[in-house]
């Protein structure tokens, strides 16, 4: 096993255990969620053990890097090399949410008003004579098939209120983010405090819309197209913040043993910032162009 | 307590130094060892892949069904394609960049070690939950790696769904150490390694890990809503609830065509690692690789619907797509261009990884001509989907790709393991791989343009000849391929020792280090002007 060595300019960690084990990890929980959806009885309890693997990981590795981080070993190139390693990690992110935007404007500006008759009118004298292409899609080709949604709620209701909820979120956080190694402890963990109130707030309304939509409007997963789009972005967005809001917790916990207290270099707070303020930007394109427009 | 040092040193019993083996590897955080993790997997997989392969040439050595029915001919095309592309090709790669680019930009290690073990070990995890789907009921994956919807939604076996689990790890994997490759050189060069004075090497993998990034969460995203599709009733590629299957494709070939570059772009980082060395002169035009590598990178981005000329497009769209496809031949031109004139009135000598250069050289610009043919959107209409591709890309992967990483391989083995390769056994290799693989690929061509399907298990009497013809070159291929490993292997103990200079003509960071090199490349960061 190679030791840590760590020169004025460089730090190299020694040999860790904690990335096998997130790939077992891993591992188990695909193949839980894969048992799941082949309903073999044992599927949601592999899942849960691939759960629970991958907390104890995350603790485990997390807990080694802020020990270490603690104890001093870390230096200006460790700092660097986490910030790069975030912006990249944002940077795949972004990409992975463009892909989804591209997804969904392909089925509104094209998919759709092709099935419909545009560009090549005999696609839908074919297919479905009587389709008329619609956005939101309410009435699918098939609707015997895929049950289209009755109504949508209106954006100016609670999503606009979980924009307004975000925005502040970002807000606080900052404010938050200002007070750290300022000796001010308390203005620090009073922001993460509200951050993350927001942040389940936001959640709290967004599951309450999910059952309105399911129950009322039979807004469903099942229901075409416009359902499909609509709770893969929202969903993986909603998503996020879970995890943003797990972070910034972590971010507590820590701000109330004192981690950040002294002057120095606070990287997990900045990579939690841009992660917020990303999730956040994410938010407002879904308001503009999933709801609104 | 220096007893018990010794005694963790020098187990004693053969269960005790089994574990104390398991542990080093898997718990590695050295970009050496992690890196020899991945040469070793990739060579694996390519023996994995390679027998499917050789299961497919042995079925269409003559018409008829003779040993596998069709729809396990399709699981193992698919599989096939699968391994290859993410088990060998991608993985090689990655294997040389953990390798070499903390030597040549002098440094100690990569920028995030235990990151960098989570990406490798990634890798054979989710190889095994890939692999394990030819286990299943209802059989393997059998649509094709290009997993086109209704194939993989509507008709797919209930094993797809593994297939797309192992999917994310992969992706998760390749964005990970995309993310680490890409800090490192932005954070850990020596003091002095300037931008312009990287080895292009690592600009290569530069650029590559940026297509990476912009490509691996796309496809991460294609495999999810097709997983949504199949599980719980959506309709992003169906039709009839106002989804559109050809979404997939656009989305799939978002990600596949930067794919190719993401394989082939380290590949002309070690092929402008070579030529220069065997020329005994400098690359030639450095800032024009530079610049080529870079708007490669940025075309690959913007081309991806020439692989779907006959799935309905207006013409304007494919006008637009030939053109763009046919731009990225001029930064591949200025490539070849400048690797020709480094040999012009060199002083060259041909040993062994020359030699794949060379090779590689001629059997890729031509994998690239015939791609300019299938750029061309009315011919194209006659090309799709024939033996015609299959023979240009693997023109590109094999004849071009593998001979690229196989020099790479013999050329940096006496920096990795202190001993020279036998250059006997070299050669042999070398004639015998390059002789069978033109063999046992050029005719596909003829097979394609005379109308032979691809991805199909039986075939019209007009074809015997030449895949007969192409099935014997397979082989021969195939078992060359035991003499590289049989090399490798055994000169890491019995070959003659290796000085740290290796190459007379090479120049670079790694070749200051002894070889092999100390285990944390370079302690205090050299000086570079
Ligand atoms: C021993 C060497 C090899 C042989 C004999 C071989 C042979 C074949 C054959 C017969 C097919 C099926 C063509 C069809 O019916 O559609 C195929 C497909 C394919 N091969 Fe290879 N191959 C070799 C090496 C490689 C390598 C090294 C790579 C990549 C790095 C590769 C990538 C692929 C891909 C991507 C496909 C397409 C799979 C699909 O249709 O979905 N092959 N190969
Ligand atoms: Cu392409």
């Amino acid at each position: 096993m190679s030791e840590p060595t760590s020169s004025e300019k460089y730090y190299v960690p020694a040999s860790s255990h904690w990335p096998i084990l997130c790939c077992v990890a891993l591992f188990t929980f695909f193949a839980g969620i894969g048992r799941w959806l082949h309903e073999l009885p044992s599927g949601p309890w592999v899942w849960l053990g691939g759960v629970a693997l991958l907390v104890v990981v995350l603790f485990g590795w997390f807990g080694t890097v802020i020990s270490e981080n603690l104890s001093g070993v870390y230096n200006e190139q460790v700092g660097r090399s986490f910030r790069s390693g975030m912006k990249l990690l944002i940077l795949s992110e972004v990409v992975f949410f463009a892909g989804f935007f591209g997804g969904y404007f392909f089925i509104r500006l094209w998919g759709v008003p092709m099935l419909g008759g545009e560009v090549h009118p005999i696609t839908s004298v074919m297919l479905w004579p009587d389709f008329t292409a619609d956005w939101p899609l309410l009435t699918n080709p098939d609707n015997g098939r895929f049950l289209g949604a009755t109504d949508l709620g209106s954006p100016w209701g609670v999503p606009l209120a979980n924009t307004l909820l975000l925005l502040t979120s970002s807000v606080t956080l900052t404010y938050a983010h200002r007070a750290v190694g300022s000796g001010h402890d308390g203005i620090l963990k009073i922001g993460l405090l509200l951050t993350i109130l927001l942040g389940v707030t936001f959640l709290g309304l967004q599951a309450h819309e999910y059952m309105n939509d399911y129950e009322r409007n039979n807004l469903t997963l099942n229901a075409g197209i416009y359902g499909s789009v609509f709770y893969l972005l929202t969903g993986f967005h909603g998503f996020h913040v879970l995890v943003g809001v797990i972070m910034i917790s972590t971010m507590l916990g820590r701000a109330m043993k004192g981690h950040f207290s002294r002057p120095g270099d606070h990287f997990a707070l900045e990579g939690v910032a841009w992660y917020w303020h990303f999730v956040d930007v994410v938010w407002l394109l879904l308001f503009l162009f999933v709801y609104w427009l | 307590m220096a007893n018990g040092a010794t005694a963790a040193a020098v187990p004693q019993s053969v269960p005790k130094r089994m574990i104390a083996f398991i542990v080093r590897w898997t718990t590695a955080t050295n970009h050496k060892d992690i890196g020899t993790l991945y040469l070793c997997t990739a060579l694996l997989n390519l023996f994995l892949g390679g027998t499917l392969a050789l299961c497919i040439r042995a079925e269409l050595f003559i018409p008829g069904l003779q040993f596998v029915e069709p729809n396990f001919f399709n699981t193992l095309t698919t599989m096939h394609g699968l391994i290859m592309l993410f088990g060998f090709i991608m993985p090689v790669a990655v294997g040389f960049a953990n390798w070499l680019i903390p030597m040549m930009i002098g440094a100690p290690d990569m920028a995030l070690p235990r990151l960098n073990n989570m990406s490798f070990w990634l890798l054979p995890t989710a190889t095994i939950m890939l692999v394990s789907t030819l286990f299943m009921d209802g059989g393997a994956p059998n649509f094709g790696w290009t997993m086109y919807a209704p194939l993989s939604t509507t008709y797919g076996p209930p094993s797809t769904d593994y297939m797309i689990f192992a999917v994310h790890m992969l992706g998760i994997s390749s964005i990970m150490g995309s993310i680490n490759i890409i800090t490192t050189i932005a954070t850990m060069r020596a003091p002095g390694m300037t931008w312009m004075k990287l080895p292009v090497f690592v600009w290569t993998w530069l650029v590559t890990a940026f297509l990476l990034i912009g490509i691996m969460p796309v496809l991460a995203g294609a495999v999810t809503m097709m997983l949504f599709d199949r599980n719980f009733g959506t309709a992003f590629f169906d039709a009839a609830g106002g989804g559109d299957p050809l979404l997939f494709q656009h989305i799939f070939w978002f990600f596949g065509h930067p794919e190719v570059y993401v394989l082939a772009l380290p590949a002309f980082g070690i092929i402008s690692q070579i030529i220069p060395t065997f020329s005994r002169k400098p690359l030639f035009g450095y800032r024009t690789m530079v610049m080529a590598t870079i708007l490669i990178g940025f075309l690959s981005y913007i081309v991806w619907a020439h692989h779907m000329f006959t799935s309905g497009m207006p013409y304007g769209a494919q006008l637009y797509f030939m053109l763009a496809t046919m731009l990225i031949a001029v930064p591949t031109g200025m490539k070849v261009f400048n690797w020709i004139t480094t040999m012009f009135r060199g002083s060259i000598s041909f040993e062994t990884p020359m030699l794949f250069a060379i090779a590689f050289v001629f059997m890729f610009t031509f994998a690239g001509c015939t791609g300019v043919m299938l750029a061309v959107a009315p011919a194209d209409f006659q090309y799709h989907d024939s033996y015609f591709v299959v023979a240009h890309f693997h023109y590109v992967l094999v004849n071009g790709l593998t001979f690229a990483f196989l020099a790479g391989a013999y050329y940096w083995y006496p920096k990795f393991w202190g001993r020279m390769y036998n250059e006997r056994l070299g050669k042999i290799h070398f004639w015998l791989s390059t002789i069978s693989v033109n063999v046992l690929f050029f005719p596909q061509h003829f097979l394609g343009l005379a109308g032979m399907p691809r991805r199909i298990p039986d075939y019209a009497l007009q074809f015997v000849d030449f895949n007969f013809i192409s099935s014997i070159g397979a082989f021969v291929f195939g078992f060359s391929q035991l003499i590289f490993v049989y090399n490798m292997i055994s000169s890491r103990h019995r070959g003659a020792p290796a000085s740290d200079q290796v190459w007379e003509g090479a120049e670079g960071l790694e070749w200051t280090l002894s070889s092999p090199p100390p285990h944390h490349s370079f302690q205090t960061p050299p000086r570079v002007d």
